[in-house]
């Protein structure tokens, strides 16, 4: 019995608006609420309504024989509260049927995990607590940004108290090895990693549609064909998926909706193959092997890689320039300021300033608001310095203290040497002392 | 005297100095009596200020008309009543209709609108060789329907216009270097622009250089008769911008900026060199290198790479209001260029009482006195002057001071006078 993991993400940044020069200082809002608000009632009723009430007939039509889970950003769900609040009340009826599982991930989309422990655990902790709020679950299963892994981050993650995480089964890193098995972390063995099948996601995601395929048109029958057609041995597969893949990149017209809707039947009538969420195939089965990831991995590109987001020297200019205010960022409770700060950290922005040109076809946003990587780049950095203005004006306090602690420090260090020199003054007082009673003597 | 300008730019449809310069001196020769000037660009918007000067676009004259002087007549023709050797069509298909048809030997064919005028785009874009060309054709058509004494044509786009007045009319030409193509090209000149340049200048019976700077490359680099060239440095209009306080500097360090087209000649991979040698002495300044082009996102990567992005803004291409408002912010400007025929901007900083630094690679340094001169390479003397001027009020508060003073020498009028000067002998020679 072959265990099927269908797991879906959503996410929609918060984009900026034009921010020019002279805005510095000057304006603080820096958000294209009409792009943002049109983007997300685009998605919504293309993809993200149609898909819900899809997999919530699902649900009740097959009892119990059909799971998934489901990741959702923290921005996406404030941005569901804004622009459409009836995306967020079915995603609500979803999680009631109890067939649902959701999982944990950074609150804004964000690449914390590559840069700092302690904003990466505040971002995640803030999305739990927001799925905890509008859910009514505890995420036990973490998946990270882009699926961003690393054996480091692997074992970060079980010191938070997750149990698995979720990444991509990339070649390069799997060798002969196969995805369709449950694996450990290196570094520590009890956390458990799900690798994503992204042949067979793929050619749901992306190849679906594509008449130059050679396996087009897809089926239910054809696809489920495949499931069994695997190695007996073989106990998972895991198919992660982006949720604009049912209405957006698939349309509905090329009948993507009961393609899914065929697809979840086949499987749950089978008698080889049935579905699963995370936590259960955590629990049930047996991990095969180590996989070692000494480097950060992703789902993006052909090479699996982070230079989607971090490839040329603005987008690793703009990511150190964000993170080096996070020690200032530590003090502040400021709640607009947090909130900027949050959505200042979403890998989209970073992902507008990519000059990847000529990456394939399978990039895995669609949207870049900006003509070049050039003027994403300025547009953020121009968001950015304001923002160090506002923090710094509210933040002077902070960098006084430290100043205080550090000139503290520098006095106690200047004291020892006192202690010290005056020991050995006294050492070198009492050297002729001695020699006058010797003389004595 | 009337005088026939040609000029590819005109405010406020202006790309850089090119626009601004003809504007200032036709102003100045429209204050100066017996003077009158007739100015002609490719396209005319229809908002360009004409209060003192009568200006057309080569767009709105018709090319076929039948007053136009008939040449050729050894061939006999079929078509449309034209009687000019040039022939307008509108569309493609007529266009080859056309060509299938015998015609006069030496007939150009040429793409004119419904209504038989020429299409100008007026700016710089690809088929700008073609839109000189045509431009010289109304040129021939505007030198035949007006009256007048004399040709000026200003920079190489207009040269060929001007040889066509010239050979139409018979009247004098006389052409202002703004710039020649070793200052945009830092010396890999494009033949075709080096041509037409050089055509113009020996065609010309005068010739008018920015500045002793551009009066020796045009010796030295076209070969042109030293006696023929006179320098007549530009200017700078009164500050109109009277409205102030309209934008709020919104970030309260110092603000040190370079304005100009992000090119080559400009220099601007020395001004961010310079600016990561001041932002490792200092963290209380911020830069901006406002404007576009090329360059630009080459700088860009650039000023990522050395770690900045923070500290240095680019705003891309700012309209006269913005201007204004960047300068008001401003404390210390700085003109790196590399190759500068005199370079405009600077005077228009000092009277907005912003303390200057030019590079010696420059025309206005010929005549500047009040201004921190260094030369575009040297980034380390650029971080010093910059830093000194950041740090040592003194000096920045008698710059400002003086080099206000100073600017106020430099009139248009001045310069008209001494352009008139040069109408008047070549008319008597």
């Amino acid at each position: 019995m072959k265990s099927i993991c269908l797991f879906f993400q959503i996410h929609q940044p918060f984009r900026h608006r034009r921010y020019k020069f002279f805005d510095i200082g000057n304006d603080h809002y820096y958000y294209d609420d009409y792009a943002n608000e049109t983007m997300l009632r685009n998605v919504a009723e293309k993809s993200y309504l149609p898909t819900n009430q899809l997999l919530l007939k699902m649900i009740r039509e097959l009892k119990g024989e059909f799971k998934i889970a489901i990741s959702i950003t923290g921005v996406a769900l404030e941005q569901f509260e804004l622009y459409a609040p009836e995306v967020l009340t079915s995603f609500q009826e979803l999680a009631r049927t109890g067939a649902v599982e959701f999982l944990s991930e950074t609150y804004s989309h964000s690449l914390a995990s590559l840069r700092d422990k302690s904003v990466f655990e505040q971002q995640v902790r803030e999305h739990s607590r927001l799925i905890f709020e509008l859910f009514g679950q505890k995420p036990k299963i973490f998946r990270n940004t882009e699926m961003i892994y690393s054996d480091q981050i692997g074992a970060q993650l079980f010191q938070m108290g997750y149990k698995g995480v979720l990444t991509e089964g990339v070649r390069h890193v799997l060798g002969w090895k196969s995805p369709n098995f449950l694996y450990i972390n290196a570094h520590n063995p009890r956390m458990k990693v799900l690798l994503r099948n992204y042949k067979l996601s793929d050619d749901i995601a992306f190849r679906f549609s594509n008449p130059t395929w050679s396996e087009y048109p897809l089926t239910a029958e054809k696809f489920t064909g495949w499931l069994n057609k695997l190695d007996t041995k073989e106990e998972l597969v895991n198919l992660f998926l982006t949720y604009e893949s049912f209405g957006v990149r698939q349309p509905r017209e090329t009948g993507i909706f009961d393609f899914l809707e065929q697809l979840i039947r086949l499987i749950a009538k089978s008698d080889s193959l049935k579905f699963a969420t995370p936590s259960e195939v955590v629990a049930e089965l047996q991990p095969i092997s180590v996989v070692s990831v000494p480097n950060p991995i992703s789902w993006a590109d052909e090479e699996r890689d982070l230079t989607a987001w971090l490839g040329n020297d603005m987008q690793k200019e703009a990511f150190n320039k964000l993170y080096e205010l996070h020690q200032k960022m530590t003090g502040s409770t400021k709640e607009d300021l947090m909130k900027d700060w949050n959505y200042l950290q979403s890998g989209d922005h970073f992902y507008y300033m990519s000059t990847k040109f000529f990456c394939n076809g399978e990039v895995k946003y669609c949207s870049n608001p900006f003509d070049s990587p050039y003027e994403a780049f300025i547009n953020y950095m121009n968001v950015l310095s304001d923002f160090k203005i506002r923090l710094l004006s509210f933040a002077p306090g902070d960098s006084h203290e430290q100043e205080v602690s550090t000139l503290n420090k520098l006095l106690a260090e200047k004291e020892k040497k006192l202690k010290k020199m005056k020991a050995e003054l006294l050492h070198f007082q009492s050297i002729p002392k001695k020699r006058k009673t010797s003389k004595r003597k | 005297m009337k005088v026939l300008m040609f000029g590819w730019e005109f405010p406020p449809h202006i790309s850089g100095g090119l626009g601004t310069a003809c504007y200032g001196l036709t102003k100045g020769l429209a204050g100066l009596k017996n003077i009158r000037v007739l100015f002609v660009v490719p396209k005319a918007f229809g908002d360009e200020d004409q209060s003192v000067i009568q200006l057309i676009g080569a767009n709105k004259i018709p090319v076929a008309e039948k007053t136009v002087y008939f040449q050729q007549d050894e061939e006999f023709i079929d078509i449309i009543e034209v009687q000019s050797n040039l022939i307008p069509y509108v569309s493609e298909e007529e266009f080859w209709n056309l060509k299938k048809q015998r015609t006069v030997s030496k007939s150009r064919l040429v793409k004119t609108q419904k209504d038989l005028t020429i299409d100008f785009s007026g700016s710089y874009g690809s088929n700008l060789m073609e839109e000189i060309r045509n431009y010289a054709l109304v040129a021939e058509i505007i030198a035949r329907k007006n009256r007048f004494d004399l040709i000026h044509a200003h920079d190489w786009l207009a040269y060929p216009a001007g040889i066509a007045a010239k050979r139409t009319s018979g009247k004098p030409l006389v052409i202002h270097v703004h710039a020649t193509d070793f200052d945009r090209s830092g010396g890999n000149v494009n033949p075709v622009v080096y041509a037409m340049e050089r055509e113009g200048m020996e065609e010309a019976d005068k010739i008018i250089a920015v500045s002793n700077y551009t009066r020796q490359v045009i010796i030295e680099k076209y070969a042109i008769p030293p006696k023929k060239i006179t320098t007549v440095y530009n200017a700078v209009s009164p500050d109109s911008a009277g409205n102030h306080s309209t934008i709020h500097k919104g970030v309260n360090e110092k603000l040190v900026t370079f304005l100009g087209r992000i090119t080559l000649q400009k220099g601007p991979e020395y001004f961010i060199e310079a600016a990561s040698l001041v932002l490792k002495k200092m963290d209380n300044v911020r830069f901006v290198m406002a404007g576009s082009g090329d360059k630009l996102n080459e700088m860009i990567n650039r000023v990522a790479t050395l770690g900045m992005a923070d500290k240095f803004h680019f705003t891309g291409f700012l309209n006269a209001e913005e201007v204004s408002q960047m300068f008001r912010m401003t404390d210390v400007f700085v003109m790196p260029s590399v190759s500068e025929p005199f370079g405009i901007v600077p005077l228009e900083a000092m009277q907005a009482d912003v303390p200057v630094i030019i590079s010696n690679q420059s025309g206005v340094s010929e005549i500047l006195k009040h201004a921190i001169k260094i030369d575009f390479w040297d980034t380390y003397a650029m971080a010093d002057s910059i830093y000194g001027l950041l740090n040592y009020p003194a000096l920045s508060g008698f710059l400002k001071k003086s080099g206000k003073k100073e600017v106020k020498g430099f009139t248009w009028k001045q310069s008209a006078k001494h352009v008139s000067k040069i109408y008047q002998d070549l008319l008597h020679e």
